[in-house]
């Protein structure tokens, strides 16, 4: 089962641009900066890698590397998504 | 307790995916940027209970931090720099991607710190994983600050070339690729694997830097879904599905959009990529043109608000000049002017116009216009022969005919909104000088052209006042 993990993976990648496709080719226009910032913010998933990395029980390179990395994501996570919804509120529907 | 990790992050997945279908209409857009952000609060929360994160410390530091960056990039940034801000946070998200593919590199080295002796035995899958994340992260990181410092000023908007750019930059790759078969046969080699992560960075530097500044929508669009690929690749690393999903779904829509604008412009991306126009970027007085020694002719506020007070239909063509001049408030008070005289005024938005997909809708969004004014180029391109007057504010080779019929314009054959079948077409430019694109527009020597010069925000704003006054 080990060995056919990554292929799993694998499996989950391709299903997922799938889904991506499909998703995103109905957004209109107008939304395309929004869409853009907000997938952005979800690109910012990498968080979990990074609190991983920056709890390692030793204090090692890891570490810092991983809190350097929260930091970089969490400024993803938190300005795409605020920003994301600081521009949608302006859309208005007359 | 890991079962029930695992069940949250599936829960997060799917809160991504309705999140991105909402962000699909403008109704459910900010439902569906909540039901991302609540996915993301699940994720994280579920990996801080994880059984591996031990300290919290520089958790908590980094998150406060990041946080507050976030949080002052979010509210204080101008909706005139949505590109830039945009251009930088894929930076940050593919910086994240490097840092932890390094992170965890050093974590499985049994050599690290110190020389154990131990064999290092790194999983094929788990390298391979770890060279994309160095290689994706670190070209979106340097790529991202490079396109950021362009939209900012802060580095050329122009076309920049270097000797030799394309081998370079094809060397550069293969020799990561070799450094990445090289770390999959010798793990224990961390020369090599810094090598391969400074090689990235540069490498990101120099494929964006020849990118003119018209080209960033494409670009910045890129650097989107490589940010995203570099999610799903940090995913292989810790062999989470989540990262993989997440980073698959913004991959694909950076490439969908991606293709949007490079339609939008009839280019390939590679042509994009390579550099694009010979001189584009490069603004200056119009080259003497052969096709068309007429003069154009010219329109001040007055005469253009009394030829206005007549019509039944105005449409308005803004562009990335318009921005530049922070005139969308200014251009909004046109159209409540104009409606309030019984006129039909709408928008016609072109996909490139701007700097990045959707810039123009999101600055007039801003001054309060409602989104069904802002119609798309294929639903508007036809009412043009039934519109009255045109009003073109700061854009140019969008509505240049010449890349209708011209085969030797550099333009021929992109889409361009047909503004020269209405009866009247106006353009607000502050000269007579060349678009980005660094071609003449022969629409400006049409007969039913007339250019109003000027400041667009100054223009627009002088233009109100006299329809007032009339």
């Amino acid at each position: 089962m080990e060995d056919f993990l990554f292929l799993m993976h694998i499996y989950v990648f391709v299903l997922a641009i799938f889904v991506g496709f499909e998703l995103i080719t109905k957004v209109p226009p107008t939304l395309h900066t929004p869409l853009m910032s907000g997938s952005n913010a979800i690109s910012g998933i990498t968080i979990v890698g990074a609190i991983l990395s920056a709890g390692l029980e030793q204090f090692t390179i890891s570490t810092i590397l991983g809190l350097v990395a929260v930091i970089f994501a969490m400024i993803n996570v938190v300005g795409g998504f605020l920003v994301t919804d600081r521009m949608l509120k302006m859309f208005k529907k007359k | 307790m890991r079962i029930a990790i695992e069940i949250t992050y599936l829960v997060s997945s799917i809160l991504f995916i309705f999140g991105i279908k909402f962000l699909g209409s403008p109704k459910t857009a900010r439902k569906g940027n909540l039901y991302a952000a609540i996915g993301m609060f699940l994720a994280i929360s579920a990996t801080l209970l994880d059984q591996e994160v031990l300290t919290y410390e520089w958790i908590i530091i980094g998150a406060i931090i990041g946080s507050a960056v976030g949080l002052v990039l979010a509210y204080k940034t101008p909706m005139t720099g949505m590109p830039q801000m945009v251009g930088m946070l894929n930076g940050f998200g593919g910086g994240a991607s490097t840092l932890v593919a390094l992170a965890e590199y050093f974590r499985l080295n049994p050599n690290y710190p110190v020389d154990t002796g131990l064999p290092f035995n790194l999983p094929i899958d788990t390298g391979i994983a770890i060279v994309l994340s160095l290689l994706i992260g670190g070209v979106t990181f340097t790529g991202s600050m490079i396109a950021f410092g362009k939209l900012q000023g802060i580095v050329t908007g122009k076309v920049v070339k270097y000797p030799l750019q394309h081998p370079l930059n094809l060397f550069l790759i293969l020799l990561v690729l070799a450094g990445g078969v090289f770390i999959l046969l010798n793990p224990s080699n961390i020369p090599v694997v810094l090598i391969i992560t400074f090689i990235s960075l540069v490498l990101g530097v120099l494929l964006v830097l020849p990118i003119g500044g018209a080209d960033m929508p494409v670009a910045i669009s890129l650097l989107n879904s490589y940010s995203g690929l570099a999610g799903s690749t940090t995913g292989f690393v810790l062999g989470n599905n989540e990262l993989i999903i997440a980073g698959a779904l913004v991959g694909a829509s950076g490439i969908i959009l991606t293709n949007i604008m490079c339609k939008a412009m009839n280019r390939s991306l590679m042509n994009v990529v390579m550099g694009g126009w010979a001189s584009a970027g490069t603004e200056g007085p119009a080259p003497e043109s052969k096709a068309h020694k007429g003069t154009a002719k010219s329109i001040d506020a007055e005469e253009l608000a009394m030829l206005l007070d007549g019509v039944s239909s105005v449409i308005v063509v803004p562009g990335y000049g318009m921005a530049v001049g922070q005139a969308q408030h200014a251009v909004r008070d046109l159209m409540n002017v104009l409606e309030k005289k019984g006129i039909n005024f709408r928008f016609a938005i072109h996909p490139v116009a701007g700097r990045m997909p959707g810039h123009m809708n999101v600055l007039l969004a801003e001054a309060q216009v409602p989104y069904d004014k802002m119609l798309s180029m294929e639903d508007i391109n036809d009412d043009f022969p039934n519109t009255d007057v045109v009003i073109v504010i700061g854009a140019n080779d969008v509505v240049n005919p010449a890349a209708r019929h011209d085969k030797s314009s550099p333009i021929y054959g992109m889409p361009i909104l047909n503004v020269d079948y209405a009866k009247t077409v106006i353009i607000n430019k502050r000269s007579l000088n060349v678009g980005y694109a660094g071609i003449d527009n022969e629409l400006f020597f049409y007969p039913n052209a007339l250019m109003y010069f000027g400041d667009s925000k100054e223009a627009m704003s002088k233009l109100v006042h006299e329809l007032k006054a009339l």
